[in-house]
Order: C-alpha cells, then structure tokens, then sequence
C-alpha cells in the first residue's frame, strides 16, 4: 500500500476494501463490526441516548491528544452528560487525498485507545476520500448510543434555586494547547489537552448522589457560555466566584499574551455538574478521587434572581454578568 | 480616560474586574482612541475592500478587520464573492504567504499603534532582505500622542488625567507625553493591565488631580515592569528607519496632523498606495452610529440609541461593536448587575 491516501481508497473497490481491513479494523475489531455487514446489530434495553458530533480540529495533532481522542471523547462525553453509560460508537472519517497513511494508523491508534479506556466499541464506521482541498486533512464524524440507568434524569433544564455548581478542573487547557501548535502562533509550552472521557467519572459521581441535576461538558466557549446555557434553559439565574474557577498558570499567561479570556476556552475534559446542594459536598469528594476531577471546586450556586443571567463575583469583589461567547476568539493586535 | 481599549486593554480590564463600581463615584472612567480597527476611517476601510477586488490580489490582515462594515461592504463579504483575503497572526506570516505565492501581489493592511508599526517595519526589512518583491503594506499605522493632543485642543471633553496604554508605552517610553501635563495641565499615568494596576494608576492619578492647584501635574509610570522612560530604542530605531511620520484620518477624530506613519521613500516599493490605484465613492457612515463620538470619549456605548438594541456582537452596526478591542464590545460583554 502506498503511504498517501489516493481516491482510490474511497473509490468502493479493492483499494477502499483493503483500507478498511489492513488499516482500520485492526484498531477497532469486535464481533459486531467484524462482519462487516451494512449495518451493526446489538442488544439494548431501557431507556436510550443516542448522540452525534463532526470533529474538524485544526492541527489534527496537538498536545495531548489528536482528532481521533477528541472524536471517542468528544461523543463518550455528549452521553455522559444525560447521565447514559456509552456503550456503541459509529465513526465516519472524511479523508483529503493525499493525507499520509502513517498518520491515519496513529490517529487509528488513539481512537482505539481512547475507546478501550471509555469501554465503548465502535460498531459501524464508513470512509470516503474527497479531493485535496475540498476537506482539510481528516474530518471525522461518530455517533453514539448509551443506556441510562433507572432513576437517573439529568438535563440542561434541571437546575433549580439553590443548587451548587460544580467544575471538574481547570479550564482552558484543551483551547489554549491547540492555539499553541497553530500556523503563526506557536509558542512553546509544557501544556497538554485536557481531552478525556468522563463517563467513569459521572458513573462514580451517579453512584454518591441521585441528586445531580444537570451535567454539561463546557466544550466550544468555555465555561461562560456553558453557565449561560443552564441558566437559560432551566430558566434560573446563577452566580459564580471568580476565585473558585481553577486556572492553570500556564493557560493563565497564555491567555493575557493573547488577550483571550479562559472563561471562553474550550475544554474538552472537564464537565459542570448543577446538584442539590445537601449532595454537593460528598459529589465533590468522590469527583477529587478520579483522575479526571482532582481539581474539581464548587464555584457558584444556582438562584431565581436575574433568570437566564450569570453574575460573576470578580476577584477584586464586584460583580458582573458574564455573557455568552460571541463570534470567534481572535488573538488581539495590540 | 484610558487610551487603551478592550481585549487586555484598560476599557476590557476596567469592566472585566468591575473597577468602575470600585472607584468612587466621582471617578468617571471615559474609554478613548485605543482600538486599532475602531480608529481606522471609512475611507480607509474601502480603500483595503477595494483593494481586495483586485486582480491577483492576496489581501492579508489582523482577524477583527475583516468583520468591520466599510461604506458598502467588508473584507469579510468580499472574502464571499471571492477575494482572496488571509487572516494572519503576525506581519511575518503575510510575508511567507508572499513567498509561497510569487505569482501574486500580497497586501498587509497595516493597522494599529506604536505596538505593531515595529513588527510591520520589521516585515518590511525582512521582505526586503529575502527579495520579496510582490509583498506590500497599505500603511494604515497611527501614532497615540499626537491624538490625544487632538482631543485635548478640541477641548469637546475635559479631561482631569489619562490612563496612558502600557504596551505602547513600553515602545515608546514615558518622554513623548510630557507635553500633556506641561501644556494642558493633565495628568499622564502609565499602567500595566492587570487589575491591581489600574487600581493603582487611578490613585496616583487622583492624587495628581487633587494637588493640580499646586501646579505639578506630571508623567508617571505606574508600569515599571514593562516601561522605561526611553521606551525600547531598538524597536523606535526600526519604525525610524522604515516610516516617516505624516498625517493620519481617524474615525471620529479627522485628519490628523504629525499622527500617521508612511513609508520611507528608499522602500516605496513596499508601499500598497503607490504599486496599485483604486477608484473610491465618497465613504460614508452608518445611520445613528455613534462610534466617532465614542471613540473621542464624547459618548458612552449606553448613549448610543442603537446599543445592545440594533447593535450587538452579532449583528454591529459600528466598529467599536466589531472589533472585540471596542468599546461598545467591552461594555457589551461585561454588563454590570446594576444595568440588568
């Protein structure tokens, strides 16, 4: 097999055929996707969430992970955030010709590491191959579809007045590690992605507290315009405690010398969980026990003031009302 | 007034930490001139969008610029109808794109303050060096001190002290802002950006304030990590060798004498206002956009009848919404409870 991918690889044939077998199932093999039938069959029963999500990170490979992690996180946390242990995953790969194979098999490689950490299988997978410049690079889409166990109801729209809010860790480091690598920008820092699944983490917290209301991953803009999802939808206001928002120094001078906010950084590891505040301390205890949640700190509490709104207790003492992200983060001029 | 506008600029800062609620009452806080895309004119605007239609054309810029509505369109709709037009982090890039493109004319709009004219001065040397012929700059650079000396003989405003920009300032030193307390009698402090500097900057300027009577209003440097008195001589002697100084048209402001940077005639060829001619209709402004009288601190974002109603991040109207370095941006994103 040549090192590029050709056109031919997605042309159906015995190129796309040999593809699929030398290169991708060896990464991926179970019985379900073994066959290679037109669709996976699988058992389930009880209630269903069913998720989907495109990945198009630019560079593919950056600190700490690549579009590979990021599209079994990424899909393994959306279920995680209705409380759905993951179980099955599709992935649709959208490749530019000419990519270099070798890196298709690392990013094989971590996808099938990122699965076997998750306890997810990926059942049903396609490919296809586009002409160089009508994709960049690899675009990679999955789906995915977990179970949620009895008794558990968590949604964006649960909070309620006096609830605690909850951060698994420091924000912005997934954003600021990808900005680092990219075209003109590169500065060198010792800071990695903070891409991980969270379903093991939400199924030890699940098992302290039937009290978790809502639960969201503040993934593109950040923590602020997560916050301001929640409010919104469950029709609450909230106030937060800059001071209790863990900030990495790095992302932190990161941050200054771009003239960003780490409010409005991507995460791609971290989760905000809204619970009832009897249950907020023993959830905080069991989230510092997992790897993914030794930083965790309640930052702010939910309110029936200001509905829809987030104030936010600055560090100097006075309040403010942060909104949500608008447009694109631009590095400032001057 | 703080000269220095959002996005880790004074304005950002001021509302981002809440200092406005910190400060007494009698501290009023105006934001002024200190937004690169803000201060940028109509014309000027159009000139770079027309530019961009060109034949062949790569037009490169700073990412706020591309969204600022000129008199008919943006560098964003002309991106749409097919202009080649490149978001770029630094000058630098704009000169390997040239490098990669040889076939092609790559234009760098060139916009901002002190702070940025070394970099591009810096592009221009290297361009020279590596015998980069296809790469251009349309100076659009500006000059703080000289604005303010506009606003204050105006005298539309009275201003009691000026926050003076810190990183332009660690360009250019404290020196070039004598004139301000000797002439007019304000008082000058040079801050850093993080909160407990501003804090302390408001102080010393209140304190100068308070003792102006006795006549000894002065330039301090609150910043004394990042500013020196002479300012950073290499970066000076750079933009020295590369740009003369002449007049500059700001938005709010007008034509500006002493205020602009052009390029030297011994690297006129780098010059995009002297390689290609553009035919321009008369710019103009939009409909109750207040952006001139924001950006000379004659008006508050609030004052703007438009503000949070027509014109938000998502939909603005003027540049000082564009441009996350605004003010209409800063007081648009750090609402305050008081104002809900």
């Amino acid at each position: 097999m040549d090192d590029r991918i050709l056109l031919a690889h997605g042309s159906g044939g015995k190129l796309s055929h040999e593809l699929v077998v030398k290169k991708l199932l060896p990464f991926l093999a179970n019985p379900a996707l073994n066959k290679l039938d037109d669709s996976a069959i699988f058992e389930a029963s009880g209630r269903l969430a069913f998720t989907t999500d495109g990945y198009v990170v630019n560079p593919i490979f950056f600190p700490g992970g690549d579009i590979g992690k990021l599209a079994v996180c990424g899909t393994v946390n959306d279920l995680s955030m209705n409380g759905a242990k993951p179980l099955y995953l599709s992935l649709s790969a959208i490749i530019e010709e000419g990519f270099l194979i070798n890196e298709l098999e690392q990013i094989m490689q971590s996808i099938k590491k990122a699965a076997e950490e998750a306890g997810v299988s990926i059942i049903a997978g396609d490919t296809k191959v586009v002409n160089r410049g009508q994709a960049d690079k690899l675009f990679i889409t999955t789906s995915g579809v977990g179970v949620i166990p009895t008794g558990v109801d968590i949604s964006g729209a649960n909070a309620r007045a006096g609830d605690k809010v909850l951060l698994s860790g420091t924000i912005g480091d997934h954003g600021i590690a990808v900005m680092s690598q990219r075209e003109g920008l590169r500065f060198s820092m010792t800071l990695e992605s903070d891409c991980a699944p969270l379903n093991k983490l939400v199924s030890k917290m699940l098992e302290v507290s039937s009290r978790i209301h809502c639960l969201r991953d503040p993934t593109r803009g950040g923590l602020a315009t997560t916050l301001n999802e929640l409010a919104q939808q469950s029709k609450v206001g909230m106030v937060v405690n800059e001071a209790r928002i863990p900030v990495k120094e790095d992302v932190k001078a990161a941050c200054e010398l771009l003239g960003l906010d780490p409010l409005y950084v991507a995460n791609e590891g971290k989760l905000v969980a809204i619970a009832d505040p009897v249950d907020a301390d023993k959830i905080l205890t069991q989230m510092k026990k997992n790897c993914y949640g030794i930083d965790a700190a309640i930052i702010g509490e939910v309110t029936d003031e200001h509905c829809g709104k987030v104030v936010m207790k600055t560090k100097l003492g006075p309040s403010r009302i942060v909104d949500m992200i608008s447009g694109e983060l631009l590095p400032r001029i001057c | 007034m703080e000269f220095c506008g959002g996005h880790s600029g004074h304005t950002h800062a001021i509302l981002r930490y809440g200092i406005r609620q910190l400060v007494p009452k009698t501290v009023e806080m105006r934001s002024g001139p200190g937004c690169p895309v803000c201060v940028t004119a109509t014309a000027d605007l159009d000139k770079a969008i027309a530019l961009a239609h060109l034949p062949d054309v790569i037009i490169t810029t700073f990412g706020d610029m591309i969204r600022v509505p000129g008199s008919y369109s943006s560098l964003q709709k002309a991106k749409a109808e097919g202009a080649d037009v490149r978001i770029v982090y630094s000058t630098i890039d704009a000169v390997e794109i040239a490098q990669v493109n040889p076939e092609k004319s790559v234009i760098f709009i060139g916009i901002g303050f002190e702070t940025t004219a070394p970099t591009i001065a810096a592009s221009i040397l290297k361009a020279q060096q590596d015998k980069t012929e296809n790469f251009y700059i349309l100076s659009l650079n500006k000059l703080t001190p000289p604005v303010m000396k506009a606003l204050l003989d105006s005298g539309e405003i009275k201003l009691n002290g000026i926050v003076c920009p810190g990183h332009v300032s660690v360009i250019i030193g404290s020196h070039p802002y004598e004139f301000i307390p000797r002439d007019y009698g304000v008082a000058c402090v040079i801050s850093g950006f993080e909160p407990l500097d501003i804090l302390l900057c408001i102080d010393k300027l209140v304190e100068q304030i308070e003792q102006i009577e006795k006549g000894d209003p002065r330039v301090e440097i609150a910043y004394p990590r990042g500013v020196k008195p002479e300012g950073n001589r290499k970066a000076l002697q750079l933009m020295e060798d590369v740009f003369e100084i002449g007049e500059a048209n700001w938005r709010g402001v007008g034509v500006v004498p002493q205020s602009g940077l052009e390029i030297r005639g011994k690297y006129e060829r780098f010059d995009a206002d002297k390689a290609f001619s553009v035919s321009l209709k008369p710019p103009r402004e939009p409909e109750g956009c207040r952006c001139g009288d924001i950006i000379r601190g004659a008006a508050m974002p609030i004052e703007c009848k438009l503000f949070r109603k027509v014109c938000t991040p998502e939909s603005p109207v003027g540049p000082c919404m564009v441009s996350s370095e605004g003010a209409c941006a800063a007081y648009y994103q750090y609402e305050t409870v008081e104002e809900l």
